[in-house]
């Protein structure tokens, strides 16, 4: 099945099996391995991609889903070589570790500043919940996240 | 301790900003299944469906007619290379694929290997197998028991299903401590199975070149060194010599222990990588993960604990039943069966102590590794400190005031406990006292005194640790006979930067940046000038690997030591340039001057240009160095943790309201990541003692087999973990370091549990065994009549 789609502004289109998990589109088809696999049940999302700005988790979709839509992965956050506070933010509060669930902490994280750019510290943790991290133990994500939200609202 | 480089220069003690970030944080960084090489096949297994089976016959027809599938791989097929059967590290042996029968549900049973990803699924979902079921032993006491079905057929004289039998200590005195004593509390504890669920599972890339004869294993591994050794000794007979093997530990997504030893999965892929000469990637998806990795812990430990009247402890006596599954596939060194759990006797003065622990098969996946924690100790740590506080309660003493009359004092170190360490340094009141101070701990038990009056339930729980790690002096320890030791490699280059290369394999925790703050303090080269390099066994130097907090201990010190090796010859350049003695120079980090004359120096970086543009005659040119560091002693961090919880008397959930952590791990490299650190292993130990556990029904059907029911703590479950330290370097270590990773995941479980056993003792609660679950906490809370 031809899907078309674009991801981080750029055009794309392939032939694919209908069955084939969105993720793996993006990882091996369209060869963007920033964004990973942890669970397959949706639980973990390291695999957090923006849908049309909306967190979604790739693993869980059909690239067949994605016809027509706008997506965005972590590769997409920097722009004109410049950092986006959020990955500025994960860098200066320590908000990763082995950095296998930080391109999904950061696109989730994204879409939230997205739509609540004062958030408290108990709206970031809810935020991030569908995001599991096993090294950090989470004080440096919300505090990354927290960073970002700062320096966004300028 | 006082910084001695400028924040330029960023050595030890600095809070700079992680070397491994960039990459990460664009998504830029290779793990595993990132890496994707031309005409890869992939490997999908079959998994049994019982605990316990005869195999009757494998059917791969329909795999095999499946478009894109290429090959079925069973038991039979390897069985013709003598590769069915593996050795484990602790040499005991495990199935790579079964013959006969499979011995826990998710064994390995085939391989399918196919041209895509989804095809080898497809080809696995149809290979059918007939099973004739066997008797289940799920129950490692029943186990033992006369009668039960004996396991391990394969061992031709095995009559029953105990693997070993090991004890440590003083027996007959530890029987007449006990007799003698005013008080003595016993306890059964079960420290259930649980699993480290790193968010990256395992996997490998076997590519087997037919032209070059030489095997590349891109693959999850924290030691791979010693896989490469491991692999040429297991294969050496199809002809993998060593120097033909080249392990590749690219980045890895979390390891916690779960990526130390040797899964069928990477065996499998390689056998169909040489057969086939073509690359074969074989990753696990979550579910086999949680099934059939390597499991932690499953314990189950009866301690009895002795005291004066006046509660000074005496003795302590703890027998255990280890659950290894089918097969003993720990990573303990060889001398250790039960790893270093005979570390039991904690932080306290205890003079008598014995311990016993019996190794036991069941129909379960075999292991026994750890879970982000140094060999069996928090095993060890979680008894002695439940035990402790059962006493303390016992006797009516305040567990703060009990602990800090039975601990070893400063003035004991080096201290030689009653099972035979000789604990490094400590300050133990002193740790307390810090966590006491800054939670506020006698207002809190104001607090809970009036909240218990209007029957709300509250607890503090205290977990003041004594952790064992860094293996390890060589004569003591090591995996499969080889030492555990480990090592860095200097170069420095014309222009004064740096390479440098290691035996070991971060998997989050820092290396390149903290090796290079080391480097960096010890030559005064700037850490941002000195990359860091491990886990490619064709550069880097031999070393044992990434586990058991050992880095910093080890390789640490090689990296401090290879560093004065080159300040040596340095000295002698430096001396030669000078036209001074070598004893008129002084060394500050980064240039040697000549004494009394401070404007006469040379810098690292002249030194190092000098040695390959103008180096003393008779010199050999160069500025490198290769450590093989042997530590003289194992290093003992401690801590002292403070936990309050309060306990919803309807739904029975326990709710950590605060936590303070205050962790000594000797002097410090780097504060920042060693917060980092201590956060994640707090998270990690609030994990078992309140959600995660592996558990089996009678017929061995696993429960906890994916992230559905296996439940690791989200942001939300999580607390703000308030941290702080105290710093009693260790004497032995090049730099006073100890190690800091496993800490906390070793400390905070006992906090948790004493602080809810703490809210609801006075309703006659004793004992909660981890992970407190609401309906654990509810049945409890209906026995005693609180709620209903």
């Amino acid at each position: 099945m031809l899907v078309k789609l674009s991801i981080n502004g750029e055009k794309h289109e392939a032939d694919v099996e209908p069955r084939l998990l969105l993720v793996h589109m993006i990882r091996e088809v369209l060869r963007l391995t920033g964004t990973h696999i942890g669970c397959d049940t949706t639980h973990c999302g390291a695999c957090t991609i923006l849908m049309d700005g909306r967190p979604v988790k790739s693993c869980t979709m059909f690239a067949v889903q994605a016809q027509g839509k706008a997506l965005m992965t972590v590769e997409g956050l920097e722009q004109n070589d410049k950092l986006h506070p959020l990955q500025e933010g994960f860098m200066a509060e320590h908000g990763l570790q082995c950095g296998y669930c930080t391109p999904g902490m950061l696109m989730t994280s994204y879409a939230f500043l997205k739509k609540y750019p004062s958030p408290t510290e108990d709206d970031i943790r809810r935020a991030i919940s569908g995001n599991l991290c096993r090294c950090t133990g989470y004080v440096n994500i919300v505090k990354s996240v927290q960073y970002a939200a700062a320096k966004l609202r300028g | 301790m006082a910084l001695r480089t400028s924040p330029e220069v960023g050595g030890m003690g600095h809070s700079i900003k992680r070397k491994e970030d960039p990459r990460f944080i664009r998504g830029r960084g290779t793990y595993v299944d990132d890496v994707q090489l031309p005409g890869m096949l992939y490997l999908d297994i079959v998994r049994s469906p019982h605990a316990h089976a005869k195999i009757i016959k494998i059917d791969t027809a329909k795999a095999m007619a499946v478009p894109g599938v290429l090959a079925v791989i069973t038991g039979q097929d390897l069985a013709k290379y003598n590769l069915h059967w593996m050795p484990t590290l602790m040499s005991d042996t495990q199935m790579v694929l079964p013959v006969e029968k499979v011995m826990y549900q998710a064994q390995e049973v085939a391989a399918v290997l196919a041209t895509s990803r989804y095809a080898a699924a497809d080809g696995a979902a149809v290979v059918e197998v007939d099973y004739e079921p066997l008797p289940v032993v799920v129950d490692p006491k029943k186990a033992l028991e006369p009668g039960a079905p004996v396991l391990r057929t394969d061992k031709k004289d095995k009559k029953d299903n105990h693997i070993w039998h090991w004890e440590w200590g003083d027996r007959a005195a530890t029987e007449r401590a006990i007799a003698e004593a005013d008080v003595t509390v016993k306890q059964d504890i079960y420290i259930p199975r649980i699993h480290v669920a790193s968010i990256e599972t395992c996997g490998c890339i076997a590519h087997f070149d037919k032209v070059m004869d030489k095997l590349t294993v891109w693959m999850t591994t924290q030691a791979p060194h010693a896989i490469r050794t491991v692999f040429a000794l297991v294969a050496g007979h199809v002809g993998l010599a060593e120097h033909k093997i080249r392990i590749i530990s690219p980045d890895i997504g979390g390891g916690f222990g779960g990526k130390v030893p040797v899964y069928p999965g990477y065996v499998i892929a390689v056998a169909a990588s040489v057969l086939t000469g073509k690359p074969v990637k074989w990753i696990e998806d979550r579910m086999e993960n949680l099934q059939a990795d390597s499991f932690a812990r499953d314990y189950h430990i009866t301690a009895e604990l002795a005291a004066k009247k006046d509660g000074t402890l005496t003795a302590l006596r703890i027998k255990t039943l280890a659950d290894h599954g089918y097969a003993d596939a720990a990573a303990n060194p060889s001398k250790f069966p039960a790893g270093l759990f005979h570390v039991c006797t904690g932080s306290y003065d205890l003079k008598a102590a014995h311990v016993e622990v019996d190794g036991v098969y069941t129909n379960k996946p075999p292991g026994g590794i750890a879970y982000r924690c140094s060999f069996r100790v928090t095993e060890a740590v979680h008894t002695i400190e439940r035990m402790t506080d059962l006493m303390a309660h016992q006797l009516n003493i305040d567990p703060a005031e009990f602990r800090l009359k039975n601990f070893i004092n400063p003035e004991q170190f080096p201290y030689k406990s009653a099972l035979g360490w000789e604990y490094d340094s400590g300050n133990y009141a002193g740790a307390l006292h810090k966590a006491m101070d800054t939670i506020g701990y006698a207002d809190l038990r104001r607090e809970q005194a009036e909240k218990r009056k209007r029957g709300e339930l509250m607890g503090i729980g205290i977990s003041s640790f004594t952790e064992i790690v860094g293996a390890g002096p060589s004569k003591h320890f090591d995996i499969l006979g080889i030492k555990m030791f480990d090592s860095c490699e200097i170069r420095i280059h014309p222009t004064g930067k740096a390479i440098a290369r290691f035996g070991t394999k971060s998997q989050g925790q820092g290396h390149e940046t903290t090796y290079a703050q080391i480097l960096a303090e010890e030559l005064g080269i700037p850490a941002k000038d000195i990359q860091v390099e491990e886990g490619d066994t064709d550069t880097a130097p031999y070393g044992l690997g990434t586990y058991a907090s050992r880095s910093t201990p080890v390789a640490g010190a090689a990296a401090a030591i290879a560093a004065r090796k080159v300040r040596d010859k340095a000295r002698k350049i430096a001396a030669y340039l000078l036209e001074a003695a070598e004893d008129d120079l002084v060394w500050e980090p980064g240039k040697f001057s000549v004494k009394g004359a401070p404007g006469k120096s040379k810098t690292i970086q002249d030194i190092a240009f000098a040695a390959y543009t103008n180096h003393p005659q008779g010199m050999e040119a160069g500025l490198e160095a290769v450590s093989y560091y042997d530590p003289p002693n194992l290093t003992y961090p401690f801590g002292s943790y403070i936990c309050v919880v309060d306990v919803d008397k309807g739904t029975g959930e326990v709710k950590v309201r605060r936590f303070v952590a205050i962790d000594d791990c000797g002097n410090i490299i780097n504060p920042m990541i060693v917060q980092g650190q201590v956060h994640g292993g707090l998270t990690m130990g609030l994990a078992p003692a309140l959600f995660e556990e592996i558990s089996y029904d009678e017929i061995g059907n696993i429960q906890g087999g994916s992230f559905i029911d296996y439940l690791l703590p989200t942001a939300v479950e999580t607390p703000k973990w308030e941290t702080g330290h105290t710093v009693t370097p260790s004497p032995h270590h090049p730099l006073g370091a100890k190690g800091v990773g496993e800490s906390a995941t070793v400390g905070a479980p006992a906090a948790i549990a004493n602080a809810v056993v703490d809210a609801l003792w006075h309703l006659g609660v004793r004992h909660i065994d981890i992970p407190i679950t609401p309906a654990k906490v509810w049945k409890l809370l209906r026995e005693k009549g609180v709620t209903e």
